[in-house]
């Protein structure tokens, strides 16, 4: 059942006269973050921050062309620099077996290039020195001699089969072929297209949606400080998922488990660019363990921006067959994906294509189907990342597209077309036509109530008066269905690492406490919402329980913080602890009590006898008694702990509604963001506030990928975004005010009924900024227009000269 | 070479190489970590500190630059341990997540304010446009900046800027 009121009204904005931040939780609630006193203070720690005693300074050398043999590396220069430790290239690490690592998806990449170098600026040699501008002058000493060839950059000529083998280090590679996935009933699929092209209506469309990167405030940094006495590896770096680093680390470098501390300090964004393991940690290992001092690793902006995790850069056909009335029946797509030079994607081994599965969003299909062919090209490697729940960005893209290019072509509204395709909330639990459950959802409310914040039909009126006068207005709307919280044991996991979360609770004789996290917080507020979860379920105020995460050696294993899964997994593990905890803090209470373990019940923190409210203790008084001198009832063991790794039996299927209004300006094809109505439904909320902060964060990132970002290359792969003057992120200027509403339907499956937040809104908002655009420029008979929809590219297409961008 | 400024009211000297950057200076040499490297190229602002009253971006300005001049850094924000009304705000309307960019951030809304008291919405957005932020969407920034204006219109203090 979906609650359409707002939990709380969350555009209600805090002043110092109003009591917004008052009230203070025990348990879910806005609650002001447990974060920010240190960081407002510029007492954050984050990696480049950190500084160790005989700290030396890594810089990498990177290739100049996107596709070349390397002939000779002289260093010898560089190693006569006087504040120069070492110089290592490929060759040197091969010696040690170390020159490729395995990536998340059982592809291989180069540490340091050996053979040859596969994308402009990939990694060739490092230089450790004294300070961090002598390392990098160092890197102008090496003389590296390459012998040129041509690169693989246009995707579409990949597979040609005169096409150059990019990965000719791999046993037998004759072509530039990655993987190919597909996924749903290709013949029922096309048994309904072939009705619909009789009897119906069909819409097809090609759709990019360009390569963009995270662009995190922080790049990516490390300090690997191996200590030559213990043998034991200290590595804080920039991760999203310390304990799965720290396994890989382990099976790529050798060393034991044990000896291997990986801490993820404060994070300064991370929107999946700092999920992958990136060369330049590897580098700082061995740099560690060849010279026995700590070594730290910062890239600059333009390191991370040419080398570091992309995202999308998916070329796609969009198809949907329909009746004349607008019902839609099938939905296909032919996908071409560009993986970069190594496939370095971070998904689910058995979801190669992530969970781009999902492409038949929020509507009732008789049939679906999906096929994809990978391929490799001379580009930077990664794919799985900004805020893209494993793909499910460009599935949400590519339905939310086709369902207004088939609006278009039925000349009906597209909000109506989506409210007559829903899924209904009966059909729940329901079971897509490519196999996913989606768990919850009732979605006609949403899309209702985003269309009454908006004033749509308003709206209609005052763009059709705008139209009269030749003035450019449109209204674009999204509805999507992410599935996030990856995932159930059985189909899921990374590199034969089941994708679950650990967690442990520990309750003081004094009645604190201290959780303990698997995921890893990059800004989301894990040490409030977490303290929240805990204070939920025993009773513990949230400031009086500390939050331990980023830290391997103080923390259970599990996989780390991307793709959403933080609350849908993690945050399950952390209720159920609480649960295990409160059952047996029950049972001292029933002896505290002299009653019967059933005879006492729970609420808030205080235990007390069914029907006598007045005998009770707190959590408070079992904690003491817990660790404290007397006896417990029989069998039970003193302390008051538990620990669990949580196995999600099923993912989370968030959902919303986004109303973006625009003006384009006929005049020099400016596009401006007027108005962004989301409402998000992500299920029980633990704190709205950072729920909130969650959606406004995404609906910028929509705003950037739609309007301005993207990571192009020339002919000859040289990267055309390498700095922030090149690679274009909205500031306040090219975002409005936002505005934000709720609904609340809970996951059935999910301890405290909980889904994922961190990626709706960069997943959902794209489609309905794009689709206000092509709306606004309806008048010049426009049915798609691809991002980024820069003010030429805006202009192009009002003069008929619409291209892809690549 | 030799270089003495005076940082949130302490005079440093350090015998620096010419070519070092403010931000390097600030943080790799007098360790306020405080101030962030984020661009090299002034778009990002998460480097943004005070030469004079003047915010500037760290990362393209030589430390050798500001010798003789007084510097001031998010370390020095608070007064006598009690937060800046602008730090405040920033807690209060949840204007950070990550909070890389909001040191920066912060000493631009604080010199925005000190020249402009009661700033309309246009005015914070057009302040804050050097610098980018990556997880807020801009929107609880602004909301933080004029918590922290309607706080100092209700509570006079003193402009702490030297």
């Amino acid at each position: 059942m979906t609650v359409t009121e707002d939990p709380v009204d969350t555009n209600a904005v805090p002043t110092p006269d109003n009591n917004l931040n008052d009230h203070k939780p025990n348990g879910f609630g806005r609650m002001l973050r447990k974060e920010d006193p240190r960081l407002v203070r510029g007492r954050g720690q984050f990696c480049d921050d950190v500084t160790v005693p005989g700290m030396l300074h890594l810089a990498i050398l990177r290739a100049p062309m996107a596709h070349a043999r390397i002939v000779s590396i002289d260093k010898s220069a560089a190693e006569a620099h006087p504040k120069v430790k070492a110089v290592v290239t490929g060759e040197d690490l091969a010696a040690h077996n170390l020159a490729w690592m395995p990536t998340l998806s059982n592809d291989v990449q180069a540490v340091l290039a050996t053979d040859k170098v596969r994308f402009q600026h990939q990694e060739v040699a490092f230089v450790v020195a004294e300070d961090r501008y002598s390392a990098r002058d160092a890197l102008e000493l090496i003389d590296v001699e390459y012998e040129w060839l041509e690169p693989v950059i246009d995707v579409r000529k990949a597979l040609e089969p005169d096409a150059p083998v990019i990965r000719d280090d791999l046993d037998g590679k004759t072509d530039n072929h990655c993987f190919d996935w597909e996924a749903g009933d290709a013949e029922a699929t096309e048994a309904i297209f072939a009705d619909a092209r009789e009897n119906g209506v069909v819409v097809t469309e090609d759709i990019v949606y360009p390569r963009v990167h995270p662009a995190p405030m922080e790049t990516c940094a490390c300090v690997a400080d191996l200590d030559p006495v213990s043998g034991k590896l200290t590595l804080w770096s920039t991760t999203q998922a310390p304990h799965a680093h720290r396994t890989v680390y382990a099976l790529v470098a050798g060393l034991p488990e044990h000896k291997i501390r990986v801490i993820a300090p404060d994070i300064g964004g991370g929107f999946g660019n700092k999920v992958p393991i990136y060369p330049g940690y590897v580098c700082s290992i061995v740099a560690s363990l060849l010279i026995g001092k700590p070594v730290k690793w910062a890239e600059d902006r333009t390191e991370n921006l040419v080398s570091t995790g992309f995202a999308r850069d998916y070329i796609m056909r969009g198809e949907i067959a329909a009746t004349k009335e607008g019902k839609i029946r099938a939905v296909r797509t032919e996908v071409l994906a560009d993986h970069g030079a190594f496939n370095g994607v971070a998904a689910p081994v058995k979801y190669p294509a992530g969970f781009f599965g999902v492409f038949t969003g929020s509507y009732d299909l008789e049939a679906a189907y999906a096929h994809m062919s990978a391929v490799y090209t001379n580009k930077a490697p990664g794919g799985v990342a900004y805020a893209c729940s494993f793909r499910i960005t460009e599935a949400v893209y590519l339905i939310e597209r086709m369902v207004d290019v088939l609006a278009y072509d039925l000349e009906m509204d597209p909000a109506e077309l989506r409210l007559n395709n829903f899924i209904q909330p009966e059909q729940f639990p329901y079971e897509s036509k490519t196999g996913w459950v989606y768990d919850s959802g009732d979605y006609e409310p949403t899309m209702r109530k985003a269309m009454g914040m908006a004033g749509y039909d308003e709206l209609r009126k005052e763009q059709a008066e705008k139209r009269e006068r030749g003035e450019l207005m449109g209204i674009g709307i999204s509805f999507f269905t992410e599935a996030v919280g990856a995932g159930p044991r059985k189909d899921m996991d990374i590199l034969g690492l089941g994708m679950a979360d650990g967690c442990e609770l520990r309750v003081h004789p004094t009645g604190k406490a201290v959780v303990r996290l698997s995921v890893k917080t990059q800004g989301q507020g894990h040490e409030t919402t977490f303290a929240q979860i805990i204070a939920e379920e025993i009773g513990i105020p949230p400031e009086d329980i500390d939050v331990v995460h980023g830290d391997t050696d103080n923390t259970p294993f599990g996989l780390g913080t991307y793709g959403s899964r933080s609350t849908p997994v993690s945050g399950a593990a952390a209720a159920l602890v609480a649960r295990k905890v409160r059952d047996k803090a029950q049972i001292i209470a029933s002896g505290m009590l002299e009653a019967s373990v059933a005879d006492v019940e729970y609420e808030a923190g205080t235990f007390r006898i069914k029907g006598d409210p007045e005998k009770s203790v707190t959590i408070q008084d079992i904690a003491m008694k817990a660790h404290g001198a007397g006896d417990l009832p029989e069998g039970l063991e003193g302390g008051l702990e538990a620990q669990i790794c949580y196995n999600p039996e099923n993912l989370t299927y968030p959902f919303g509604a986004y109303i973006c209004v625009v003006d384009v300006d006929p005049g020099t094809a400016e596009v401006k963001v007027r108005r962004f109505v989301a409402v998000d439904d992500c299920g029980t909320q633990i704190n709205p506030m950072i729920i909130e902060g969650q959606v406004h964060g995404g609906l910028a990132d929509g705003v950037g990928m739609a309007l301005m970002e993207m990571i192009s290359f020339d002919e000859d792969g040289n990267c055309l975004a390498g700095s922030l003057m090149d690679y274009l992120i909205p500031t306040a200027m090219e975002v409005p005010d936002w505005e934000t509403g709720h609904t609340v339907t809970p996951s059935p499956h999910h301890p405290i009924g909980a889904k994922g937040i961190g990626e709706s809104a960069t997943v959902g908002s794209p489609p309905a900024i794009v689709n206000a655009v092509v709306d606004a420029l309806k008048p010049y008979g426009i049915r798609h227009a691809d991002m980024p929809l820069t003010p030429s590219r805006v202009w192009e297409a009002m003069r008929g000269n619409h291209t892809p961008p690549i | 070479m030799e270089v003495t400024m005076n940082v949130n009211g302490d005079e440093v000297t350090r015998d620096i190489e010419p070519r070092t950057l403010l931000v390097h200076h600030i943080r790799d040499h007098l360790g306020l970590t405080g101030t962030h490297w984020g661009c090299d190229t002034s778009n990002c602002g998460t480097c943004v500190v005070w030469v004079d009253d003047e915010p500037v971006k760290s990362c393209t300005t030589l430390a050798a630059m500001t010798a003789g001049h007084d510097v001031r850094t998010v370390e020095g924000m608070e007064t006598d341990g009690e937060l800046d009304p602008v730090q405040e705000g920033f807690i209060q309307c949840h204007g950070l997540q990550c909070g890389f960019c909001t040191p920066g951030m912060m000493m631009t809304a604080r010199a925005l304010l000190d020249r402009n008291p009661d700033p309309t919405e246009a005015e914070i957005r057009e302040a804050i446009s050097g610098q980018i932020c990556r997880c807020t969407g801009y929107s609880t920034i602004i909301r933080s900046i004029q918590w922290a204006a309607k706080k100092e219109q209700e509570t006079p203090v003193e402009v702490s800027a030297s």
